[in-house]
């Protein structure tokens, strides 16, 4: 057999090689026959639910077996779901209607999932999804097809699919799984995240024509930083590939030692390494990897879990648990960063045709001072004897950092009247992430402190590509040379004025980026705890005036592609 | 019949975890359960029933109990939501 080359979006850096287990959403369609008697009805959809209670006992027990509690009581509630009296009551009231039960299990179960995602609260809307997979678990059962999740997964295998569930990927064996590749999703899907959370390699967006060609047991190798899938590989290819797995398992010993010090190039330049966090628990993690500090605090988790924005001592306590686990490194705390695309229960939101170009970060705070100085008293207040810094996001003018800048005066001087103890000593930045800011850095760099590129929405508001609309997914492109223009002079202009520049986007954490940012002069990079030990790894292998001539080379390419194929070379050294 | 209201501390309120350990504790119960929240009721033995009140941090809610266990029933729900669902803060 012949190999075949299958190119998609490299979501996860890493080679797997191994046979694809292909998990496809069953087709399960209602049949076409006369209802027998309710009786008889109801009886089938009893011995539906005992059997849906035992296969999710069972679920719960294997995930258990390797995983936390917490995690496995998602089937407790869908055990509990299954035995509902509101979805038996609703299945009965369909059978009355001279339903059959297999329409009346499917449309009882889509209703109660449509009440449930109506609602407004977001973690409770995500309960859809587990009624969802209830409904069709029991659908399954009754048309008598056997259970082929993920959890069947028995023996490594690369995961082929059209998309994964979240469901899906709790009865994920991640011992047994060597990578991802999906037909859907893009570079911020739920996949992606996983698989980057994980460090498992991923390809996305390869498309469904494309992902027909795998079955089960084809031999694939997912290289997951070119993009590529490559199936019945030939001899030359695996032993390539092999050798280049070979390479970098055996270069993870050599990055945990290299991990726990601070990145430095060949030639002695220091470039911080930080960690994005998105909440307290993860600031450990951080650490653990060899975090010199955290580069990006999103506090957005503190706004989202309620239907009331989070009070002063909420907030507080929330931010003393990062500065408590970073100690005495610095941590920049980003505030308020969200918009009508995730809109939290009390903040009204008129519908927005383009939430991404609306009323969302700086723009919310500006205008509701209340929320803004709640949340500025707070950091000022939890991170005394720390090293904080704070930064304002998607700053598009000077007037709006002038603003933000005048709220935190006002917050210091009622701090001061009040007799409150806060943190005197705090720089403020901004994030770098419309197109906007990265003109105007000479203005802005006079009344701040510091830059920090956030490359995603950067590149989005650059290339006018909606990173969440799947179609538009391969535009969405880090390393086209309109944002690495944005960047270089972002990081010139910044420099020339005596302010430093790091950088907080997905792009800071990709190795095939990492050579030209430092060249680029780039002064901090930060990104998920996971990547960190690489790219400090990575750091090293660089000195100074080798990245600054790749970063000139990358400079004077026209496109993504040539940009991205130059970058593979370089990295080549290092693989095979 | 019995009643009693209370406050519910958990940070993420009554959802996923909490959600089904209240209703487990409730199908323990003979006594017919229901809680309220505003002008929301629900059956206490009903998961979707509970998730459907969308019970958040800091919301007050009443429990009502009738029948044989309807004492035993309130104390053990009550017990559940004052431990916080054996969840720290």
């Amino acid at each position: 057999m012949s190999e075949t080359t299958l190119k998609g979006i490299p979501a996860s850096e890493g080679i797997a090689i191994g046979p694809a287990f292909c998990h496809r959403p069953l087709q399960l369609e209602i049949p076409s026959r006369s209802p027998g008697s309710i009786q008889d009805e109801l009886r089938r959809f009893q011995s539906a639910c005992e059997q849906a209670g035992q296969e999710l006992e069972s679920l719960k027990t294997s995930v258990l077996a390797r995983s936390d509690a917490e995690t496995a009581a998602i089937f407790d509630a869908h055990k509990l779901m299954v035995t509902d009296p509101m979805l038996f009551d609703a299945v009965q009231s369909r059978l009355e209607a001279g339903q059959i039960i297999e329409r009346a299990v499917r449309d009882a179960s889509q209703e109660l999932a449509a009440m449930l995602g109506a609602m407004p609260d977001e973690l409770f809307a995500a309960r859809e999804a587990d009624m969802r997979d209830v409904g069709r678990r029991l659908l399954r059962i009754l048309l008598g097809i056997s259970d082929t999740s993920v959890d069947k997964l028995d023996s490594p295998a690369v995961i082929v699919a059209y998309d994964l569930t979240p469901s899906d990927t709790v009865s994920l064996r991640s011992e047994f799984t060597l990578g991802f590749c999906t037909a859907g999703g893009g570079l911020t899907s739920h996949v992606a995240i996983l698989a980057r959370t994980l460090g498992l390699p991923a390809v996305v967006g390869l498309g469904k024509k494309a992902l027909d060609q795998i079955s089960d047991g084809t031999k694939l190798v997912l290289d997951g930083t070119g993009g590529s899938v490559i199936l019945d590989p030939d001899r030359v290819t695996l032993e390539r590939y092999e050798a280049a797995r070979a390479k970098a398992s055996a270069r993870l010993a050599t990055m945990q030692v290299t991990s726990s010090k601070n990145a430095v190039t060949a030639d002695g330049r220091r470039v911080e390494v930080g960690a994005n966090i998105g909440d307290a628990d993860s600031a450990g993690e951080a650490v653990r990897f060899g975090a010199e500090g955290v580069g990006l605090l999103r506090t957005e988790f503190l706004y989202l879990q309620n239907t009331r924005p989070p009070t002063e001592e909420q907030q507080m306590a929330a931010y003393k648990s990062v500065f408590d686990a970073l100690g005495n490194r610095p941590v920049i705390v980003r505030t308020l960063d969200i918009g009508g695309d995730k809109p939290p229960a009390y903040l009204k939101f008129d519908a927005e045709l383009n939430p991404f170009l609306g009323w969302r970060a700086i723009r919310i705070c500006l205008e509701d001072h209340p929320l803004f100085k709640t949340q500025l008293r707070a950091i000022l207040r939890a991170a005394v004897g720390f090293h904080p810094l704070i930064m304002f996001p998607m700053i598009s003018s000077v007037e709006e950092l002038r603003a933000a800048r005048d709220v935190l005066a006002e917050v210091r001087a009622e701090l001061d009247s009040a007799g409150l103890d806060y943190a005197h000593h705090v720089p403020v930045g901004i994030m770098v992430e419309t197109p906007a800011a990265a003109m105007l850095t000479d203005f802005l760099a006079l009344e701040c402190d510091f830059f920090s590129l956030g490359t995603n929405d950067l590149t989005q508001y650059t290339l006018a590509v909606d990173r969440t609309n799947e179609r538009v997914a391969k535009l969405f492109q880090p390393l086209h040379p309109a944002v690495l223009r944005l960047i270089k002079r972002t990081i010139d202009t910044a420099h020339q004025h005596g302010k430093w520049v790091g950088m907080c986007g997905e792009l800071a954490g990709m190795q095939k980026a990492i050579p030209i940012l430092l060249g680029l002069g780039l002064d901090e990079l930060s990104m998920a705890p996971r990547s960190i030990p690489e790219a400090k790894w990575l750091i090293g292998q660089f000195t100074d005036a080798r990245a600054r001539e790749i970063a000139e080379q990358a400079m004077n390419k026209a496109t993504a592609a040539e940009i991205e194929d130059f970058m593979l070379g370089v990295l080549e050294e290092f693989r095979v | 019949m019995q009643a009693t209201s209370m406050v519910v501390h958990n940070k993420v309120g009554l959802h996923a975890r909490p959600a089904a350990l209240f209703v487990q504790a409730a199908l323990a119960h003979q006594s017919k359960i229901t809680v309220t929240n505003g002008e929301k009721s629900g059956n206490a033995k009903s998961i979707l029933g509970i998730l459907s009140l969308g019970v958040q941090y800091n919301d007050r809610i009443t429990i009502n109990a009738d029948g044989p266990d309807e004492m035993e029933a309130l104390t053990a729900l009550t017990k559940l939501i004052e431990d916080n669902f054996g969840e720290p803060g």
